[in-house]
């Protein structure tokens, strides 16, 4: 579990989180939403430690990251596996070279059990056969599920995604989705998803943080998304004519 | 007609002030700036020259930094060095030409040249176009594709994994470079010799040989070493602190080769008043 404390961030004078606190569950898809600006990405950077906030605490199963000396940083992001939006594989690596490069850094396994543990992750996301492939040769929904395989590659216990379907096709941002859904429960991980696709939320939303303007707006689940009175809220989630049209026939008839 | 003067000298002086100020001021943040990415730029080498997390990673690196900033140079220094070697020599006979001096002063003077300033501080000039500028994009383009935030992520030092093996790399396999283009230059000299008649290929030789000075040759390999040093640390440096995409990405390229080149030249300098009095 993750919690965040009274988080408070500024750039240039500019207040970007006010005061944000919330709870990220341990084998559950937590997502952080929001609108475009609206500082759901400062707030994951905040928690994984590429952004140093001003004020508050950010506390993984207990231990306050913001108080850690540098060693304990260095352990603690090993427990830590991240999806960016872009994907960022290393270029000059191959697909089996990226899902072995924590492995080689990290873990004191020979060669053979490295590259055996690679192979795993790989079929684990469907990618078997994609080995020896460059990323530059591989669709971006397929350098989305091998950044996902570098990222479990260590057995992390904490999994972030930085929209992680950004970029991709309907149908292969479900596959993402139901792949990251499995994973988190399948390995009982605390999943934490930065998006602003709606059918992720109402997909794979566990549990659900609404960000507007710096501030935590709302939390509750897929379920709860559809009864809100949050103004704010309806208007991001239910946006679109149809999925107005999908929460009136919810609301009218159940699910 | 006074009052109207006395005006017009009180805005003219305002305007004068105005300008004095805005430079001053334009000076200072220069100034600021300067100290600041300097204090930055030793900031950044604290964490460069750490202990590598894995030493085989680190070993399996370096070489293939070697290959790719050193060997993959070879071909640029061969032809430069050869074609300027070429023309130094045609240029010193037709400049020193004279009853007065001995024919092979051609060899020794090209032999001097090459080893002071060309072997050295010149290809050091020409390596930062091309090695400075293919070290701040490749470590440029990792940052905006925020390769370098998922090597933090992981826990691993990236200033250290990325630029320590390009430094250790480029420094060791300077003096090749260096050692090749004083070579090759000698033989752009001694094809003129040979395919024209400006000078003998016996006194061009005699020339290289006569009067030498060993302590040149050490001389031109440790002012190569320290160029190296700033070329490969300069270049990541403008590489890893770049924000935003592309654009900015080439802009810091041409950063890192301006700064290099003007930073070679100010070091050699300093390192010629150092090792030659």
């Amino acid at each position: 579990m993750i919690e965040v404390k009274n988080l408070t961030k500024s750039f240039d004078g500019k207040t970007i989180l006010h005061d944000v606190s919330a709870t990220f569950y341990t084998g559950k898809t937590n997502l952080i939403i929001g609108q475009s600006g609206s500082g759901k990405t400062v707030l994951m950077k905040s928690i994984v430690g590429l952004v140093r906030p001003e004020q508050g605490e950010i506390l993984y199963d207990g231990r306050d990251y913001l108080k850690m000396n540098a060693e304990q940083v260095k352990a603690i992001r090993k427990e830590i596996g991240m999806l960016f939006q872009g994907s960022a594989l290393f270029d000059s690596e191959t697909v089996l070279g990226n899902v072995m490069f924590p492995l080689v850094m990290f873990s004191d396994m020979s060669h053979e059990e490295q590259l055996e543990r690679a192979n795993f992750c790989l079929s684990r996301v469907n990618l078997t056969g994609a080995e020896n492939k460059y990323p530059s040769e591989i669709s971006g929904g397929m350098q989305k599920r091998v950044a996902i395989a570098r990222a479990i590659a260590l057995n992390p216990r904490y999994l972030f995604c930085d929209e992680p379907n950004s970029g991709l096709d309907p149908k292969t941002s479900i596959v993402i989705d139901e792949l990251l859904s499995d994973i988190t429960h399948e390995y009982n991980i605390t999943t934490i998803i930065n998006t602003h696709d709606m059918n992720s939320v109402l997909g794979i939303g566990e549990n659900i943080i609404f960000i507007e303007k710096g501030h935590r707006a709302w939390v509750g689940d897929k379920n709860r998304i559809f009864k809100t009175s949050n103004e704010a809220l309806n208007d991001f989630v239910f946006a679109t004519r149809l999925f107005q049209e999908v929460k009136d026939y919810i609301v009218n008839h159940g699910e | 007609m006074t009052n109207y003067c006395d005006k017009y000298i009180v805005l003219k002086s305002i305007v004068i002030v105005t300008f004095v100020v805005d430079f001053q001021l334009q000076n200072n943040m220069l100034l600021i700036n300067s100290i600041s990415q300097f204090g930055r730029y030793c900031l950044f080498m604290r964490r460069v020259f750490t202990i590598p997390d894995r030493w085989r990673v680190f070993l399996q690196r370096t070489l293939q930094e070697v290959s790719k900033l050193g060997v993959d140079s070879i071909p640029l220094v061969v032809i430069v060095s050869l074609f300027i070697g070429a023309v130094i020599t045609i240029q010193m006979q037709l400049n020193i030409s004279s009853p007065l001096i001995p024919a092979y002063s051609v060899g020794l003077a090209t032999r001097d040249i090459v080893l002071l300033e060309f072997s050295n501080s010149i290809l050091c000039l020409i390596l930062a176009g091309k090695v400075g500028s293919n070290i701040a994009s490749e470590i440029g383009t990792m940052r905006v594709t925020e390769q370098i935030d998922a090597l933090d992520i992981m826990g691993v030092n990236s200033s250290n994994f990325l630029v320590l093996p390009k430094v250790v790399a480029f420094v060791l396999f300077m003096p090749v470079l260096v050692l090749l283009c004083m070579g090759t230059a000698f033989l752009g000299g001694l094809a003129v010799a040979w395919a024209t008649d400006l000078i003998s290929v016996t006194k061009y030789v005699y020339g290289l040989q006569a009067f030498f000075q060993e302590w040149y040759v050490w001389y031109a390999l440790i002012k190569s070493l320290v160029f190296a040093y700033i070329i490969a640390t300069v270049a990541s440096f403008f590489g890893y602190y770049v924000k935003g995409g592309a654009l900015e990405v080439g802009k810091a390229s041409t950063n890192a080769v301006v700064s290099s080149s003007i930073l070679i030249l100010l070091f050699d300098v300093i390192l010629t008043k150092l090792l030659l009095q």
